[in-house]
């Protein structure tokens, strides 16, 4: 079977979007629980004060502003990837790109919510936008977390249109095919696609538009991120490599993030025939670039500071290499190189399995990054009369599962209205398939592995 | 030119009592938050006295510092709000504004004193306490940031009543609650930007050092004190 027919494709592509199994409806509903003792959690927070989670001084900043960072890291695994793959022409990408682009999308709204979850008052998280008000003042353009404001709100507006877009064509092929009332859902989401020349030309060149522009847009939001820490004069954060550093790092953890995601709809939606060890492998490669350029940022990050030997800076470098925080940065380091290289490098580990354990390494690794950048600096601040340590409660904890928990639901849910793999992308790749990548086109044959 | 308001410092005359945070703590309404969340880092004092040790047991001796904000001129705290909650006055002060805090907690993270202490909960007064508070000072909600304030108010009553008067205020006519209380007279508060004021004066003498300097933010509190390489020869 070299390659498949349309048919077969679209039988093969719409079967998940069928009824529910009670499998499916139990896990969505374990997910959901999650998702509402999240939300209870943070009702409570609200209601009582940020004192019930586990921030004090001067750790002002913890468990929130970690999962911050951390969902709009991962956010980059989608539009940035897809995007990138796109304008390369790169033809294995078919498969990959709509599963990529949906993380973008929900890792960035689970994302941002944390910067209004954080608020010591967020009913007045409004105040952020900028509007005239009875107040008379506009918010101050000089704050980082102001241009976090923009950045997010731009990139969220510009991944939801770069997911949207090559999903059309989809739904018109779903409201044809469908009766009833899901016709009539499908037809408002469809459009009024009708597959003209014309339309398909518009198409095209919508997306060509959007993945160039999507690029510095993707770039900018995690500098601007890296910023809210790079901007403040405190030890360790107030550095150059911080904007380069975090852009590197959240395409790292977005690559991973899109691997496992691949690998979950592989198994659940059986989708063994069009995602292939081809897929998990190149990625396999491009996460093993990232290792590396992490690794690099690190070091140079470390090495730069060590040897500056400004006495503020040292005692935050010592407390994360040898003192309380050190268990942690060396299990950082463990899961973000010393697990995932040799597994990426080895072409014989470089497997389906092989890339998943070496991005679910990679996942907690960065998350474990991100905590480490801003806990250990805020509890080691200058004056040592007033260090402190920072444990959190049950209520960051809930809040954390939650957001994980929420992306899982999120997710599954996409998988049954839409198509997560691109079927008219999909069947426009199937002659280029056979024609010019014999090699992808023989991988398709061996189907699962 | 407008007032630029300075505090002096003297680390040689400050005993350690600190008078200047309870006097701080009554006349600024800060609540106090008991024992187990002053254990978990919730608790305020807009002046600490920072307790140093130097040299090795038995030959051991304890410095203290008094810390206060430090109404920077290049205050890293004031860029860094969305809302402008905090911002430079006219007069050089570190102004606060509770109402528009929402509360990021950012400023607390930029400041390099660690001076700005937050509002976990809603803050509670024993009674009686609650009938001694200052009725000059407002009191801040839950999720809002509080700081030293030089005691503004005392500013600008000051301020009213030398305008009243037609005149201008006078040298070590405004007091604030930490300065009046101070039985050794270590702290010395008043006007930078007239040479001729005490703090001006005080803050030219070769003891003068100020805290975190290096950090580029330009404080108006200078501290005084020996160097203490010195210090055995004065002795």
């Amino acid at each position: 079977m070299p390659a498949k027919t349309p048919e077969q494709i679209n039988q093969d592509l719409l079967r998940p979007l069928g009824g529910a199994s009670a499998k499916y409806l139990a896990a969505l509903a374990f997910f959901a629980a999650i998702v509402v003792a999240a939300m209870c959690a943070f009702v409570w927070q609200a209601y009582q004060g940020i004192g019930v989670s586990g921030l004090r001084r001067p750790v002002f900043w913890g468990f929130y502003i970690t999962n911050f960072v951390f969902w709009i890291g991962l956010s980059h695994a989608g539009t940035l990837i897809s995007a990138i793959l796109r304008l390369a022409n790169a033809t294995w990408r078919r498969p990959v790109t709509r599963c990529a682009e949906v993380i973008t999308v929900f890792a960035l709204s689970i994302g941002a919510t944390f910067p209004v979850i954080h608020l010591g008052r967020p009913w007045l998280a409004f105040w952020l936008i900028p509007y005239p008000t009875e107040r008379g003042l506009w918010p101050n353009i000089r704050s980082p977390l102001l241009w976090d404001f923009f950045a997010i709100n731009t990139y969220l507006l510009g991944s939801v249109t770069f997911l949207l877009l090559p999903i059309i064509p989809d739904m018109a092929l779903i409201r044809d095919r469908a009766t009833g009332l899901r016709k009539k859902i499908y037809s408002v989401v469809a459009l009024g696609w009708r597959g003209t020349p014309k339309q398909w030309h518009r198409l095209e060149s919508a997306m060509q538009i959007m993945a160039v522009a999507v690029i510095p847009v993707a770039v900018s939001v995690h500098s601007i991120v890296s910023w809210d820490f790079a901007m403040a004069p405190v030890p360790m954060w107030h550095s150059t490599i911080f904007a380069p550093y975090f852009v590197a790092g959240a395409i790292f953890s977005g690559i991973a993030a899109l691997i496992i995601a691949m690998a979950l709809l592989r198994k659940f939606l059986h989708l063994e025939e069009y995602l292939l060890r081809v897929h998990f492998e190149n990625l396999g490669k491009l996460l093993l670039v990232m290792s590396l350029l992490w690794f690099y940022f690190v070091f140079a990050e470390r090495l730069t500071a060590w040897y500056g030997n400004e006495p503020s800076e040292m005692t935050v470098f010592w407390v994360t290499q040898t003192g309380s925080f050190s268990p942690l940065f060396w299990l950082m380091v463990v899961c973000n190189f010393v697990v995932p290289f040799p597994i990426l490098a080895i072409k014989k580990f470089r497997t389906i399995t092989g890339t998943v354990i070496a991005s679910i390494g990679v996942v907690i690794g960065m998350w474990l990054e991100r905590f480490l950048i801003i806990v250990p600096s805020l509890s080691h601040k200058y004056l040592p009369y007033s260090w402190g340590t920072y444990r959190p409660t049950w209520v960051e904890i809930t809040i954390t599962a939650g957001t994980f928990a929420g992306m899982a639901l999120l997710y599954m849910l996409f998988a049954k209205t839409v198509p997560i793999i691109s079927i008219w992308e999909l069947k426009a790749g199937q002659h280029t398939l056979t024609v010019h990548e014999p090699s992808l086109a023989h991988a398709a044959e061996e189907g699962a592995d | 030119m407008a007032h630029q308001w300075g505090m002096v410092i003297d680390l040689d005359r400050c005993t350690g009592c600190e008078a200047c945070v309870v006097a701080c703590h009554a006349e600024n309404n800060i609540s106090t938050v008991g024992e187990d969340q002053a254990g978990r880092g919730r608790a305020k004092h807009w002046i600490r006295v920072e307790r140093y040790y130097e040299g090795e047991f038995p030959d051991v001796k304890t410095k203290f510092m008094p810390v206060l904000c430090q109404q920077c001129d290049a205050a890293p705290c004031e860029p860094v709000c969305p809302t402008f909650a905090s911002y430079h006055t006219i007069e050089g002060l570190n102004g606060q504004v509770y109402n528009r805090c929402i509360g990021t907690r950012y400023c607390a993270n930029a400041c390099p004193y660690n001076v700005r202490f937050f509002n976990f909960y809603n803050p509670v007064w024993d009674k009686p306490l609650n009938l001694q508070l200052n009725p000059d000072v407002s009191l801040r909600e839950v999720g809002v940031m509080e700081k030293c304030t030089f005691c503004v108010q005392r500013i600008k009553a000051s301020e009213i009543h030398a305008s009243a008067e037609k005149r201008e205020v006078k040298d070590g006519e405004i007091q604030p609650a930490c300065v009046q209380s101070c039985p050794t007279k270590a702290m010395v508060f008043g006007d930078l930007s007239d040479p001729q004021s005490e703090v001006a004066r005080l803050a030219r003498s070769n003891r003068a050092t100020k805290l975190l300097a290096e950090v580029g933010t330009l404080p108006k509190v200078t501290y005084l004190q020996r160097d203490s390489w010195h210090a055995g020869e004065d002795s």
